[in-house]
């Protein structure tokens, strides 16, 4: 693996009695964006707290940006930014105040510091909240400035702990358009998440553990092979027209669709391509419709088909 | 640049965060003079002609204590709260991921401190002088008082520190604070010269730092013969730091 991304191996850490971690195993290249995917209490902060040198490990190793965490935490530390669960910047100063202070930390001169909040504060749209207190931000206002915090030192490597949790759609979008930034910059990214639909947005590779186990890591489009692909999704117009658009999609899914609900058809299928095919036949025969979608499974619906895979493989 | 010198400027920047802090939210330090100042004036008109005859008598034996009450101990609660409340949302999570000491976060908040006791007692000497005390030992006795009292306010900062790191309930530090506030402050010859007290309270007040430094104080602002008070007061600092500061700082590289 590329020595200035980073590595872990075999990362075992125990909390009194409960194994939190118990054998994991990822890494990545310069410039790439693994995705951390996995449920609560799977032991996602726990690998972001080792990597960031917060936590030691029980067992195993881990280098990042070159450097062993457990050997030489000053020099990884140098070369990382960690940005939390908890946004970690200060309620009571202003969105400046906390980036100048940062620089400052990093050894900027009064000046530099100063310069890079500037630029940061514009980069992530928040020059007109600048000298406002942190305290009045929103929610999403919140996550770009703690993000911009973490690039003050131009990090090499970049840590983000589920960093759209709590976000509405609109301003996870604009967040994912920053972090995608990150890494056209160079910035090699672990990010976790317990949405398929962030990592396959953002990374390049996805790791997904459960119970501190690594229990399968790919390419986000191999992950969907395995775990069977999209499902198609379809809310009619007129109740009328559920039996003839029930044969359309039975005819390219290859099987019959669930009634999930009212009105609503649900089918799983392989590929987009099936999409462009029901809306071109339901165009055909004058079905209408009021939601027409392309689901990747829900995280439930991956762990189902991802713990199966493994209890299939251990027999 | 070296090692000490930088921890000691990314200890300021942190200094400067908590004071600016401290002016958006200047309620714990408003705290700090006016506790201080009401025991001040209470005990004055309360026990003023019992004990010492006169309230102007009494007021030279009372107010050095007071300046130590308000320079060391009432900040307590600040330091150990500010450190919990870090702790507890992401910035410290920051601080000990980025490239500085782990004593720095730490340092900052004592020495925010440090300049809230100077604060308290600058307040508090213009409330004395108003009341009508007079400092009987010239204007160096009287700064090297204000100056213990601060420096001992520092030392027992780091203990407030380390309980601020371990306990994780914010409501308990406020607890343990309140709680050893009273015995600590009280317990002391602040209103009444230990020989006057029951046995087992002049034990305690004997053994009890913070009397030394009242007494110390008081010695140096009214002109009167320390009789080792001050080394005492010194060397309790000194101990206090050497086994406080050491110990935070480890908690606090651990904290997880």
């Amino acid at each position: 693996m590329d020595q200035q991304g980073f590595e872990a191996e075999d990362l075992v850490r125990r909390f009194g009695g409960t194994t939190a971690l118990d054998g994991v195993t990822l890494a990545a290249g310069r410039g790439r964006v693994l995705g951390l995917l996995g449920p609560n209490g799977a032991g996602k902060t726990t690998v972001i707290r080792i990597l960031a040198t917060l936590l030691r490990p029980d067992a195993g190793r881990a280098t990042v940006a070159g450097f062993d965490v457990a050997r030489d935490p000053a020099r990884v530390r140098e070369r990382i930014a960690l940005s939390g669960q908890h946004t970690s910047v200060d309620e009571e100063l202003t969105g400046r105040a906390n980036l100048v202070m940062i620089g400052r930390l990093l050894d900027l001169s009064r000046r530099g510091a100063a310069a890079r909040a500037d630029e940061l504060l514009d980069r992530f749209g928040l020059g007109d909240a600048a000298d406002r207190r942190v305290a009045g931000y929103s929610g999403g206002m919140r996550r770009r400035l703690d993000l911009a915090a973490s690039l003050v030192g131009r990090p090499e490597v970049v840590f983000l702990d589920e960093p759209s949790a709590g976000l509405d759609p609109g301003r996870r979008d604009e967040l994912w358009r920053l972090i995608r930034g990150l890494a056209a910059d160079g910035a090699t990214v672990l990010l976790t998440t317990q949405y398929l639909e962030e990592a396959d947005a953002l990374a390049d590779a996805i790791t997904v553990i459960d119970g501190g186990r690594v229990i399968a890591a790919g390419a986000p489009a191999e992950l969907k092979r395995r775990i069977g692909g999209h499902t198609i999704a379809v809310r009619l117009g007129d109740p009328a027209d559920a039996e003839p658009a029930a044969a359309i999609l039975a005819a390219i899914a290859g099987r019959a669709p669930d009634r999930a609900a009212r009105g609503e058809l649900v089918v799983p299928v392989t590929g987009d391509a099936a999409l462009y095919e029901t809306a071109a036949r339901f165009r055909e025969h004058r079905i209408g419709v009021t939601e027409l979608a392309l689901r990747l499974p829900s995280l439930d619906e991956v762990f189902h088909a991802l713990t199966g895979d493994s209890r299939k493989a251990a027999r | 640049m070296t090692g000490p010198l930088r921890t000691v400027r990314h200890a300021l920047v942190l200094a400067r965060r908590s004071l600016a802090k401290t002016g958006r939210n200047p309620g714990p330090v408003v705290n700090g003079v006016v506790s201080p100042a009401l025991f001040l004036v209470l005990f004055l008109y309360l026990f003023g002609r019992p004990v010492a005859g006169s309230t102007g008598d009494y007021l030279q034996y009372l107010f050095p204590g007071i300046l130590v009450m308000g320079a060391a101990l009432s900040g307590l609660v600040s330091t150990g709260t500010n450190i919990n409340l870090d702790l507890k949302n992401g910035v410290t999570d920051r601080f000990r991921s980025m490239p500085i000491s782990r004593l720095a976060p730490l340092l900052g908040s004592v020495l925010a401190d440090f300049a809230r006791y100077a604060f308290a007692v600058a307040a508090l000497f213009v409330l004395g002088v108003a009341l009508g005390f007079r400092t009987g030992g010239g204007i160096a006795a009287a700064l090297g008082a204000a100056g213990l009292a601060v420096l001992f306010g520092f030392c027992v900062s780091w203990v407030a520190v380390l309980f601020g790191v371990l306990v994780r309930d914010a409501g308990a530090v406020l607890a343990f604070s309140f709680i050893t506030f009273l015995p600590l402050q009280l317990g002391t010859s602040l209103a009444a010269p230990t020989g006057t007290q029951p046995g087992w309270l002049r034990a305690w007040a004997e053994v009890n730092p913070v009397t030394h430094v009242m007494d110390a104080c008081r010695a140096l602002l009214n002109g009167t013969p320390a009789d080792g008070t001050v080394t005492t007061t010194l060397l309790w600092c000194a101990a206090l730091f050497v086994v406080f500061c050491p110990l935070a700082v480890r908690a606090y590289g651990r904290a997880e």
